[in-house]
Formats: C-alpha cells, sequence, structure tokens
C-alpha cells in the first residue's frame, strides 16, 4: 500500500496492487462534481417542499402540501367547471326541446353514453343489446313502457316495479299455470294463438281455441289484436321481437310462470341532469320515437373558425 | 482501452485555435456572396409569401399549421394522412446530398449548409467591427480594456440580434407570420413560441458566433459521411502539389539550386480558410469546400504573372492524369458519369413519382366504422339494422354537397341519427365544410331475410368538380353471427 505519483500522467495511484496493475485515482471531472452537488441542493429542496419520507402513518406532507389525490381533485374540478355551463344548459332545456338544439343533444348524449357505461352497462351490455330472456335490447323499436324521450326519462328516473316509488313502471301478470288459473290444455292453445299472431305458425283447430281464451285472459292487458299496450307495459305479441323467447317453449314458461322485469329507480342515485343525458343516450341508439327534426343549420364554413384566430398559434 | 504510452505522455485535448479569415474578392467570393443572399433571403422572406386560398384557408404561402395538422405549401395542401409526401421529400433530399456530393464534392458543405451561410455571416460581421484578420488577432491578444470590452459588447449584440431574426423567422412558418408577429411583441404568442425563438436564438449565437467551424468537423456526422461517399472521380478543393512543389518564396526560388515549383508560400490559403486548414497538407475533414483559398491563391499567381488554379476543383483521376502530363479534364465529364446519373435518375423517378401521387390524389374520401356490439339488430317488422359511423372527408378549401348511396344490398335503406327513420332512403346528401371531415352515425335497415353479405357505401360530390370514392364493409344479419 503506497501511493505514489504515476509518472505518465502525474496522477496519483490508489495505492492497490494487484499483479503490478495499478489504479489511477483521477479525480472527478469538476462539471461532474458540481452537477452531483447541484442535485443534492435539489433533493433537499424537494424534500422539503414534497411529500418525501415515509413515516409509520403516512409520509412527511412536504411545505407545499402536494398529494397525487390532491391533483386528480383539482383536475376533476377543472373538468367540471368546463362541463357546467353545458350541464346547466341541458338542466333548464325541458327533455323534449333537446332535439331542437343538436349541439346539446350532442353534449347530452356524449355525457349519457359515459354514464351508461358506467351505470347501466352491468345488464343492458356494453352495447346496450341487453340480455336475450333477463334485460331488454335497447337499440331497437320495440318499447315496453314508451320510447319518447320523455317516457325514457320517466321510466330512468321512477325505475320499474320499484316498490315505494308511487311514479314507478308497474303492472304484475299472473302466472296462469302455476296458479291453475289455466289448464295445460288451454295453455297449449293459448300459445298457438300468440304464435299465430305472430306469424309464426298458421291458424289451427288450437289456435282458434286459444283466441276465444285470450280475449278472456290477455286482451285486457296486451290488448284485443295482442299488440300490447304500455301503460301497462304490456309487450306486442305479434312483432319478431321476444325479450322472454318467442318459441312454443318459451312462451308456455312464460304463461305458466309471469316473467315480472325490474329496474332500479334512479332518482336517487343520479341527479335530473345525468338522467336526463341518459334518455337522450338511449333515445339515440336508433330506436327513439317521436323524433323532432331540428332545424337546419347553415353549413359551417371552413375550419369552422376565423381564420386569423385559428392560425394565430403555432 | 489501449495503454498511455509511456514515451509520450500528455493530454489527447486539444485547445481550438482561433481563425481569423481574411477577406478575400474572387470567382468563388462573389458566388458565395450571391448564393448566401439567395438562401438568406429564402429562410428569411418565406414566411412572409401569401397565397390566396380562398376565405376558409389560411393565406400564407408555406405553413406548418400543426395546431390543425395540415401543411401548407402554395398550391399544395396535405393532411396528416398523406404525411407520405413529406417523406417523399426527405428521401428526395437526402438522395439529393447524395448526387450533390458524387458530382461536386462537399459542395452543400461549402456553400448551402446552414452552418456555413451563418457562419459566413458571422465572420463578415467581425471584419466590419474589428477590421481584417491582422486587427482581429491583435484585439484578441490584446487585455481586456474598456475599448476592448466595447468592441465585443457591439459585436455580440450584432451577433444576438442576428441570432434573434433567425429564431424569429423559424416560428413564424409554423402561424400566420403577421398575426404572430403582432402577438409575439403584445405578449400574447403561445409559450412555445417564445421558448423555440428563444431556442434557435441561442443555438444561432452559439454555433454561428463560437462553434463555428468545430461544429463541421467534430459535431457534424454529414462530413464523416460524406468522406466515404466520395471517390476519385469526385471533384474537390485540391493543391497541385506537383506544380508548385518544392514551394518558396521568389527570392529564395532566385537562389535556389533546383528550380523550385509554383508555390511561393506565402500562406494566403491558409489566411482565408474559415476553417482555418492548410489545403496543401491534401483533402482533409476540416475542408469544407469553400473554394475561398482558390480565389486567393489566383489572386497571388496573376500578381506574379503564374498560370491560376494552382489551387482547383479536380477529382483525384483528373490530378493523377494531369500529374502524367495529360490534357486538363473538363468539367463536363466528371459530372456526367454513371454514378451521378444513377443518383439523378433515382432522385428524378422519386419526384416523378411524388408530383403523379399528388396530381392523382383524391380530394374526397369516405370511411366506414362498423358497429360491432351488437353486430346487428333486429326490429319489430322483422328488418334487419347494422349501425355505421361514416367519415366523409373533404380535402377541399371550400364547403361542398357530397351525397352517400348504399351500393349494393338491394332494397335496403338507410338514416342517421340525425333524422327520422320515416326519411330513410338509399342516399343521404350532406354538406361538409371546408378543409374537414365530418362523421355520420348512420343506420342501414334491410327487409327480413336478408342474408349476410358485403356492401359499399359510395360517396359522390355533387358540385361541377365531382369525384368520387367507395369504402366497402360488411352487413351482418341472423343465422350466421350467432
Amino acid at each position: 500500500m503506497t501511493k505514489r505519483i504515476d509518472e505518465a500522467t502525474g496522477t496519483q495511484t490508489v495505492g492497490h496492487e494487484w499483479d503490478g496493475i495499478e489504479e489511477l485515482d483521477t479525480p472527478m471531472p469538476r462539471w461532474w462534481l458540481l452537477t452531483f452537488c447541484l442535485t443534492i441542493v435539489f433533493a433537499i429542496g424537494y424534500v422539503v417542499l414534497y411529500p418525501a419520507i415515509p413515516m409509520v402513518h403516512g409520509a412527511t406532507k412536504g411545505l407545499w402540501g402536494w398529494s397525487s389525490r390532491g391533483e386528480l381533485a383539482s383536475d376533476l374540478r377543472v373538468a367540471k367547471a368546463q362541463r357546467a355551463d353545458v350541464l346547466h344548459q341541458i338542466a333548464i332545456t325541458p327533455i323534449q326541446s333537446l332535439q331542437g338544439k343538436p349541439e346539446l343533444m350532442k353534449a347530452a348524449v356524449a355525457g349519457g353514453r359515459a354514464a351508461f357505461r358506467v351505470n347501466c352497462v352491468q345488464c343492458h351490455g356494453a352495447g346496450a343489446a341487453g340480455v336475450p330472456g333477463l334485460y331488454p335490447n335497447l337499440n331497437d323499436d320495440d318499447w315496453l313502457w314508451g320510447g319518447s324521450l320523455q317516457a325514457i326519462e320517466q321510466t330512468i328516473t321512477h325505475g320499474i316495479r320499484q316498490p315505494g316509488d308511487k311514479d314507478t313502471r308497474t303492472s304484475l301478470m299472473p302466472s296462469f299455470g302455476r296458479d291453475a288459473l289455466l289448464t295445460p290444455d288451454q295453455i297449449d292453445d293459448l300459445v298457438s294463438h300468440v304464435r299465430t299472431i305472430s306469424h309464426q305458425e298458421t291458424p289451427s283447430p288450437s289456435s282458434t281455441r286459444g283466441a276465444k281464451l285470450f280475449a278472456d285472459n290477455c286482451a285486457v292487458c296486451h290488448g284485443p289484436a295482442g299488440r300490447g299496450q304500455r301503460q301497462f307495459g304490456a309487450p306486442n305479441l305479434t312483432d319478431a321481437i321476444w325479450l322472454y323467447g318467442g318459441n312454443r317453449e318459451k312462451i308456455t314458461q312464460s304463461l305458466t310462470v309471469a316473467h315480472a322485469g325490474v329496474m332500479p329507480a334512479w332518482h336517487d342515485r343520479l341527479d335530473p341532469v345525468t338522467i336526463k343525458m341518459l334518455a337522450a343516450y338511449v333515445h339515440s341508439l336508433g330506436g327513439g320515437e317521436d323524433f323532432v327534426q331540428p332545424a337546419p343549420t347553415q353549413p359551417q364554413g371552413g375550419a369552422a373558425e376565423p381564420k386569423a384566430l385559428a392560425h394565430a398559434r403555432p | 482501452m489501449l495503454a498511455p504510452e509511456p514515451a509520450a505522455p500528455g493530454s489527447l485535448y486539444a485547445k481550438r485555435k482561433s481563425v481569423f479569415p481574411k477577406a478575400v474578392d474572387g470567382h468563388f467570393r462573389r458566388l458565395k456572396w450571391a448564393w448566401m443572399t439567395v438562401t438568406l433571403a429564402i429562410y428569411y422572406v418565406t414566411p412572409w409569401l401569401r397565397w390566396d386560398r380562398g376565405p376558409y384557408s389560411p393565406d400564407q404561402a408555406v405553413l406548418i399549421d400543426l395546431a390543425h395538422r395540415r401543411f401548407y405549401m402554395f398550391g399544395i395542401e396535405i393532411w396528416p394522412h398523406e404525411f407520405y409526401f413529406v417523406a417523399g421529400l426527405l428521401i428526395m433530399a437526402g438522395i439529393g446530398l447524395f448526387l450533390l456530393t458524387s458530382a461536386v464534392g462537399r459542395a452543400w458543405c461549402g456553400y448551402s449548409c446552414p452552418q456555413t451561410v451563418w457562419t459566413d455571416l458571422f465572420q463578415h460581421i467581425d471584419r466590419l467591427i474589428d477590421g481584417d484578420r491582422n486587427a482581429q488577432m491583435r484585439l484578441q491578444n490584446a487585455p481586456w480594456t474598456a475599448r476592448k470590452i466595447a468592441r465585443r459588447a457591439l459585436k455580440w449584440s450584432i451577433y444576438l440580434l442576428i441570432g434573434f431574426w433567425t429564431g424569429g423567422a423559424w416560428i413564424l412558418y409554423f402561424a400566420d407570420a403577421p398575426t404572430l408577429v403582432r402577438d409575439f411583441w403584445s405578449g400574447h404568442a403561445a409559450p412555445v413560441a417564445y421558448a423555440a425563438a428563444g431556442v434557435l436564438t441561442a443555438t444561432t449565437f452559439v454555433l454561428g458566433g463560437f462553434l463555428r467551424e468545430q461544429v463541421c468537423i467534430y459535431m457534424c456526422p454529414w462530413p464523416r459521411i460524406q468522406s466515404a461517399m466520395l471517390d476519385e472521380n469526385s471533384l474537390t478543393v485540391t493543391y497541385k502539389d506537383w506544380r508548385g512543389e518544392p514551394r518558396g518564396s521568389v527570392k529564395q526560388a532566385r537562389q535556389a539550386a533546383t528550380p523550385l515549383g509554383d508555390c511561393v508560400d506565402c500562406d494566403q490559403c491558409v489566411a482565408v480558410c474559415p476553417t482555418g486548414i492548410d489545403i496543401r497538407e491534401g483533402p482533409q475533414i476540416g475542408c469544407i469546400t469553400c473554394a475561398l483559398c482558390i480565389d486567393a491563391c489566383d489572386k497571388v499567381m496573376t500578381q506574379l504573372g503564374r498560370a491560376p488554379r494552382l489551387i482547383d476543383y479536380a477529382t483525384l483521376q483528373g490530378c493523377e492524369r494531369e500529374k502524367a502530363g495529360g490534357p486538363k479534364e473538363s468539367v463536363r465529364k466528371a459530372l456526367l458519369r454513371p454514378r451521378t446519373l444513377v443518383y439523378f435518375g433515382v432522385w428524378c423517378a422519386i419526384g416523378l413519382a411524388l408530383l403523379f401521387a399528388l396530381g392523382t390524389r383524391e380530394h374526397l374520401d369516405i370511411s366506414v366504422a362498423k358497429d360491432r356490439n351488437p353486430p346487428f339488430m333486429v326490429l319489430s317488422d322483422g328488418s334487419v339494422r347494422n349501425a355505421f359511423n361514416v367519415k366523409l372527408r373533404n380535402m377541399e378549401s371550400r364547403p361542398r354537397a357530397l351525397e352517400v348511396a348504399l351500393s349494393g344490398l338491394p332494397r335496403a335503406t338507410m338514416w342517421s341519427d340525425d333524422m327520422a327513420r320515416a326519411a330513410a332512403a338509399r342516399e343521404l346528401r350532406r354538406t361538409v365544410a371546408a378543409d374537414q371531415s365530418e362523421t355520420v352515425r348512420v343506420y342501414v335497415i334491410a327487409p327480413a331475410g336478408t342474408g349476410a353479405q358485403d356492401f359499399a357505401f359510395t360517396v359522390r360530390a355533387l358540385d361541377r368538380e365531382r369525384g368520387r370514392d367507395t369504402h366497402t364493409t360488411h352487413f351482418d344479419a341472423p343465422g350466421d353471427a350467432q
């Protein structure tokens, strides 16, 4: 261990020697040392200003009180403030007038799409196509309780068959088989009739007998022709859409043990604006009823902004 | 790592020797003045050129509109999806450099490179403020007196002014120039405008004012690549040593036993060199072939009554032939040879292909994205509905009336989400704003029993210019998709 000055370079060695190989004790370059010192100064400042030192519960807060959750909260506040004006406009516009204002309708549909993904997809699916036998498809033109904007808003607000809500959509179909209101043979005849009016079977003696039974037992809700009545949520039995299936077996099941689907009332979970936006979104899926043609708008010119403003910023 | 040689200690670091190029006049100097004027004018003036594109598009001739993702160059407008035009231009620029290098050596470095042009400009400022070579050297070595400080402050202020003018001109390519200038000085321009102007001011100040030839010798990769591209047929600035050597002054020549060469060792070629090299040492990385040494040497040779072009543009092969007593080769022969012609051919082919693509490109575009969830929808009357997002792109700088029609899928009709289903038809009409895309949500409905099949949306312009585009997509129906 002898430190000596290396002749060739004029630098001191570290004093170690391995089989004749020595190491020079070359000092760090000045710029490197300076940068290193600056990082230390930076680190001290950082530790003082920001949360840095882990403690048993949490960490030191730092002088600036910054936190990632706080940052998120402030981002959300900013986003909310940006939307406040549009949300206010939607809030004060009656839902039936929304279609007359295409820009507002567009915003409502976009907001509704977001709310749908959080609250509705669990049952109705991401594409709002529902689940056969469980939840209705919201894209088609067949509506149990009505497909206008107001009707959809009403359904979402008060739900379906929600006890305690006096405005809820409600009705109850008898379970004709289970409660022995009709015999199995009579149910079979009814099935024939229903399949005849929906053009799935040709008329037969069984369906003729069923027609009589239908008039006595079913027409009060489903209508004499079987086209359904929306005040009871009674589906149209003559069309091609069957929530609970349209073959003999499925219709027999529905007659034996009746279905009574439920949906939550959303007024105590979502604010009226969100519900309005949800209604607009569901209405926009292609099956919305009572469509109002918006007034034709002037074709927008150019980049839709005045030239000077549009190109002022690099 | 090699072990340092014990016999030769010391550092590999060489301190920069300041270069004070002497003023010179001659053919090449005048060519450089002219070319410098042209290149600087192109750079500073281009953003101010106007080009009328009608009321819906900016009227700046050359504009890189990043905010709206458009690139305007006189009559050409490029959208982001057409960026291959820019890629093509860059490839042309690359091959153009190959062509230039194989034909006339490092002419890019010597005449057109921004580093050369700005360095030349700054060196001229030096001569203007501090005087010519000798005065500059005296001032460099002088102590820091008030006079020297004043001189330096003045010179560096001018550097900074040119730097700022350069950085300021750069940002004008990215926004409407008159508006941006107004905003810039009133403090309303975007922060990125100030940052970009600041950075380019700094780089111009430092690279042009201080680093100068060190950029070419140490920082730029292009000289290294070029030295690999030069061959024995490339024109380079060459000292004809067989004519000049052995060198000696006129006085020495009179006293010499054997006749001396033409070079009188006056060092004028070194004095005028902007990178401070001695061309008589042969071709080297520091030579940017600006040819100022040719001007300087010619002047001396003419004064002495000797033949000019002791230093000359010549090829290695030409030098060999001339050395052996052959005739001086013609410049045309040096330029027209297979290698340069092939580069030129490739360069032209890419250019023509780009022009062809530019001339035949469609200014109308339709693209269709089909809804996949749900893929189809059976309606109450049994008919089948599919939903599509149809994007119509109008690349003209005026609003256009377009008609979207179904082709194929007989008996199907369509409607969009901003109209009633009762109005469904085989055609939809839309007016798309100038220079914009518009997305239309389209529902296509086909009668019960329609099978899954391919069909197409066709868009057609209803104005005088016509134009059409088609996008083939798929119609899903029950039976096969489930």
